[in-house]
């Protein structure tokens, strides 16, 4: 495990900071107001966790005017991932996929 | 084969079926229905077959058959062409049918290699929320 591992780790081993990526990762850019509003803590919160997330390379932030747009830097994950990982959750969500077909079709 | 450019990996995951190996072989082999489950698809249960998987993302995988016995095993080439070596993939895929008292046995075993299999992970978009949820389950263990 390298030091690149343990901070992407440390930093999202926490839920909330966790929940704020994910939601970047899904939806795109956001604003702290935005991203606040579905973190269900407190806006310096948020602030706060963006800036551990930041840190880590896992988001980027983007000035315009005076609000402040974030958004998940996919690449800062790279280290974690192979295409085994991601074949795994591929089939495992195909599997789901096809239960509930079979269970919709005919004998 | 030990180079890091030609270094083999394998993913297998296996599940319990309830539902027999017969109308399970269905599901694998119809296209209509693998188009269901898995992608869009021109299959043919037929050895030597080459087809296409194509996934909503856009992305196209070139596939032929190389083994099948009904009911029992299923296995095709799973290759993914890219520019970018990064979403390049050449493999194997090989599902694995065995009878149980209440259904089946799922296996499905995937081998092969990406020409960066360290910074493979360009098919990202195949599925974040499956990636997430796989990152989840990771961190949980290390807990």
């Amino acid at each position: 495990m390298t030091d690149a591992h343990d901070v992407l780790f440390r930093t999202l081993a926490d839920p909330t900071r966790r929940g704020i990526f994910e939601r970047l990762c899904l939806d795109g850019e956001q604003t702290v107001g935005a991203l606040t509003i579905v973190a269900g803590v407190s806006q310096p919160a948020v602030s706060k966790h963006l800036g551990v997330l930041k840190q880590a390379g896992l988001v980027r932030d983007r000035q315009d005017g005076r609000q402040t747009h974030y958004s998940a830097q996919l690449n800062a994950l790279a280290p974690l991932i192979d295409w085994t990982s991601r074949m795994a959750g591929f089939w495992e969500a195909r599997f789901d996929n096809l239960e509930d077909l079979l269970n919709r079709m005919d004998q | 084969m030990t180079s890091t450019e030609t270094e083999t990996r394998t993913v297998v995951v296996e599940r319990d079926i309830a539902h027999p190996p017969e109308k399970l072989w269905r599901a694998l082999t119809q296209p209509h229905l693998m188009e269901e489950w898995l992608m869009k698809n021109d299959f043919k249960p037929q050895v030597g077959h080459g087809f296409q998987l194509r996934g909503e993302w856009g992305g196209v995988l070139d596939c032929e058959v190389l083994a099948l016995e009904p009911n029992k095993t299923l296995s095709y080439t799973w290759n993914h062409e890219h520019p970018d070596p990064a979403y390049a993939l050449q493999s194997v895929v090989t599902f694995t049918l065995t009878p149980t008292p209440t259904g089946t046995h799922l296996r499905v075993e995937q081998a092969g290699f990406s020409p960066t299999q360290k910074q493979a992970y360009g098919g990202a978009h195949a599925g974040w929320k499956q990636f997430l949820g796989n990152l989840d389950q990771l961190l949980d263990r290390l807990d």
